[in-house]
């Protein structure tokens, strides 16, 4: 660096072509040229395609669950099915869907574009990755015809291994997608080390990144134990090596730590990604430079370190001793604060900002509102005495879906839309979004807050009948669930029309003054014709759009230097 | 794939400045693999140490068992081949490639016989009975968690062979490398990760050859 710093370099501003001729859309043709494409932004949208999948799948299996619970005996599913379906519901949903959710999928198409590089470090292992995963998704899905799981999500032992459903393949197919996220993990971190574009200084980077920078030290650091837990419950069934099964002097107890030393950290990998995405947002739309920003990219990382000490509140019935359950307990309090610390700032980033409410906004807003319910309740049921009471009651239920849909799906959407124009060069229609916005929100809260209010009476998740007396407010859910559907459908159907008939997108729609945004909608293949040079932060609104779009002068002095 | 107009070599890739870069950039990536190696290997490591804690005269007794001379030998073995393989880099960083290949070879041999005589160890205690898990039927050892170690001591030396076995893959691959020329002393990236990769499989085995062979 010492080097670099001493030469002189001129730059110059690098107008933007509007409408190239050949994008990163139309640069090869071909089914091939997309099943074995190095592009990371063609791989993310690979991902996106993937997700979007495992998303409607999870989501039918969802809708079944609701329609079965309209009645408080059984209604279309027996007990068994229901079983099946709930596990389903949950391993599709984390492990297919939201894991790989913002990461593979948008941070792959806008972490290289966001620091001016051509790509990823490794596209190889990208594409590599991506192809994991599908392999994985092809064990779980082998899982399910071949006999499903019924264990949860969580596949605790020791039932796990004494159950007859097809545990091996869908643990093994988790097991495999395990190396697509740490390979993304590592992808990752080294091309944010090594491919940033000059003036590109960690503090210049857009916050998005810094949140995947953090979700990308989770996925290396808690994504192996996952891989060696599961690795020892398929030995455990298929040799019975006894590290788990009790019957076997093995500790169901060992089980848990392991699994949860890498799922608790994973809640993580699913939910900081979407952080990142709501200070883009914020930022963009109150047309204002954020506010705090080294608060926000450190706490990322706070949450990243701290997420790794709290898992044994999941075990606060299981056993475990009480003063390891009184350290978990404070050690789960205190991970709220880098938390609470994004939150006002992104409230303070408001204050006398210019807003404008465009649908992704609006999804940002809604985040704020959701997260912080989930957020604050999650702080409630860290507390040792009202998690004895609440446990495994539908209080859980919903707080962990207004984290994982209310905070990431929300993000997640609020992302697709800010981003929309520049993946596909197409606007969508700005009514229906924001329709379907207040549609969602809407419904979303009609689905899952009876289901605290259930929790709190003590109604038991995982049930697939109840007392009578719940009648009412999970007949309400399941109606929220039909539309928060239907907000789905609305939206597949106005994103598909903007792909054909949408008006075309100009470079820069949401006058953002990030790096992705000062090339052409939807880019070329190398994103850019030249090595940006980044004079200016990435939410300095005050200054002029222009000099956001230098670029290193001459590019073969730069290459043989 | 590569719009390397300006570039002479052809192994650096179209989003890379330059070659440094390029290094750099692999280096870490490897780096950062070995970290998730390791936490994968410390799953085990964590499931033995519980064991043990709970278990301290079943450690001492199975590990009897288990033959130190054979562990020793496989320890040199394994030590041996870290120094070839590290030779082998060091040769085709001054363009020897003859000798380079050799090296690589020598290691190659020496995983070869690291697996031979951990065949020689498994075979011997599968005609005992001593078998993971489930499977266990012997009846020397007077602890009815016996099964219990021998479940840890082969899913470690289990888990740690198969890396020997795809460390062997690498270093035959980086041989065909060498031969073809396409590694020399200005881009020897792949080996120099290998170099990395052998050496993790043989710390690992450094730290299981005294936890489970030698217990006192």
């Amino acid at each position: 660096m010492a080097e670099t710093s001493k030469q002189t370099i001129s730059i110059r501003e690098y107008p933007v072509d509007e409408h190239p001729d050949k994008n990163y859309l139309n640069h090869d043709k071909g089914i091939l040229s997309w099943l074995i494409t190095l592009d990371h932004k063609r791989i993310g949208l690979l991902y996106l395609g993937s997700i979007t999948f495992f998303f409607f799948l999870g989501g039918v299996l969802a809708l079944l669950l609701r329609t079965e619970l309209l009645t408080p005996a059984q209604s279309i599913l027996d007990a068994d099915t229901y079983n099946q379906i709930f596990t389903l519901h949950g391993a599709i949903m984390i492990f297919l869907f939201i894991i790989p959710s913002i990461p593979a999928a948008l941070g792959n198409f806008f972490l290289p574009m966001m620091i001016g590089a051509k790509d990823v470090a490794f596209p190889r292992l990208n594409l590599a990755s991506f192809w994991i995963y599908v392999a994985g998704a092809l064990f779980a899905l082998f899982s399910i015809v071949t006999g499903a799981v019924d264990t949860g999500w969580t596949f605790y032992t020791p039932y796990s291994t004494e159950t007859g459903t097809a545990v091996v393949s869908m643990t093994l197919g988790v097991f495999i997608m395990g190396f697509s996220s740490i390979l993304t993990g590592i992808n990752f971190i080294v091309t944010l080390h090594k491919l940033r574009s000059p003036g590109q200084a960690w503090g210049k980077m857009p916050l998005f990144l810094w949140s995947l920078y953090a979700t990308a030290i989770i996925q290396i650091l808690a994504t192996p134990v996952l891989a060696i837990t599961l690795l020892l419950l398929i030995m455990e069934r298929v040799l019975g090596v006894g590290i788990f099964d009790p019957a076997l002097g093995g500790d169901p107890i060992l089980y848990q730590h392991f699994f949860w030393f890498y799922s608790h950290p994973a809640v993580y990998i699913m939910i900081v990604p979407a952080f990142g995405i709501i200070s883009e947002l914020i930022s963009v739309f109150s047309r204002k430079t954020i506010f705090g920003y080294w608060a926000i990219a450190l706490s990322s990382l706070a949450i990243a370190f701290i997420g790794f000490l709290v898992w044994g509140h999941h075990m606060f019935v299981s056993g475990q001793s009480e003063l390891s359950s009184v350290v978990f307990s404070f050690l789960t309090f205190f991970v709220g604060v880098p938390t609470g610390i994004k939150i006002f700032n992104w409230v303070a980033t408001l204050y006398k900002g210019s807003i404008d409410l465009k649908t992704p906004m609006l999804y940002a807003l809604a985040f704020l509102f959701l997260f912080t319910i989930g957020g604050l309740t999650g702080i409630m049921i860290g507390a040792l005495s009202v998690n004895v009471h609440l446990h495994d009651t539908y209080y859980i239920v919903a707080h962990f879906h207004y984290v994982m849909m209310g905070g990431t799906v929300i993000a997640l959407l609020g992302g697709i839309h800010y981003w929309w124009p520049k993946m596909t060069g197409r606007m969508y229609n700005e009514v229906w979004g924001k329709i379907t916005c207040a549609v969602i929100f809407f419904s979303f809260n009609m689905t899952f807050l009876p289901q605290f209010v259930m929790g709190s009476q003590g109604m038991p998740r995982r049930y697939f009948n109840y007392l009578e007396e719940f009648q009412g407010l999970h007949q309400f859910s399941t109606i929220g669930s039909y539309i928060l559907g239907l907000g789905f459908v609305m939206m597949a159907l106005y994103l598909a029309y903007s792909l054909f008939r949408g008006p075309k997108a100009p470079p820069n729609p949401w006058g953002a003054r990030s790096l992705e945004w000062m090339t052409s909608s939807p880019p070329t293949h190398h994103n850019f014709e030249y090595t940006p040079v980044i004079l200016h932060g990435p939410y300095d609104h005050h200054q002029p759009e222009h000099e956001f779009r230098m670029g290193l002068v001459s590019e073969s002095k730069e290459t043989h230097g | 794939m590569s719009t390397s107009n300006h570039h002479t070599d052809d192994h650096l890739q179209h989003h890379f400045k330059d070659e440094d870069q390029q290094f750099e950039s692999s280096k870490l990536g490897m780096w950062i693999f070995l970290v998730t190696e390791m936490l994968m290997f410390g799953g085990l490591f964590v499931a033995y140490i519980i064991y043990r804690a709970w278990h301290p005269d079943l450690f001492y007794l199975a590990a009897q068992e288990l033959d130190a001379g054979l562990g020793a030998l496989n320890t040199v073995v394994l030590i041996a081949s870290s120094l070839t393989i590290a030779l082998a880099i060091r040769s085709l960083q001054l363009d020897e490639f003859k000798k380079s290949i050799q090296y690589l070879s020598a290691t190659l041999v020496l995983a070869a016989t690291f697996l031979v005589i951990k065949y020689i160890e498994y075979t011997d205690k599968f005609a005992k009975g001593i078998l993971p898990g489930g499977h266990y039927s012997y009846e020397g050892i007077s602890h009815e968690m016996a099964a219990n170690f021998f479940s840890i001591y082969y899913l470690m030396t289990g888990l740690h062979g198969i890396h020997v076995l795809l460390g062997m893959g690498l270093i035959g691959w980086m041989i065909i490398k060498v031969r073809k020329r396409s590694v020399h002393s200005r881009y020897f990236t792949p080996v120099e990760n290998t170099g990395l990769f052998w050496h993790l499989v043989d710390i690992i085995w450094i730290f299981l050859f005294p936890l489970l062979y030698l217990i006192d």
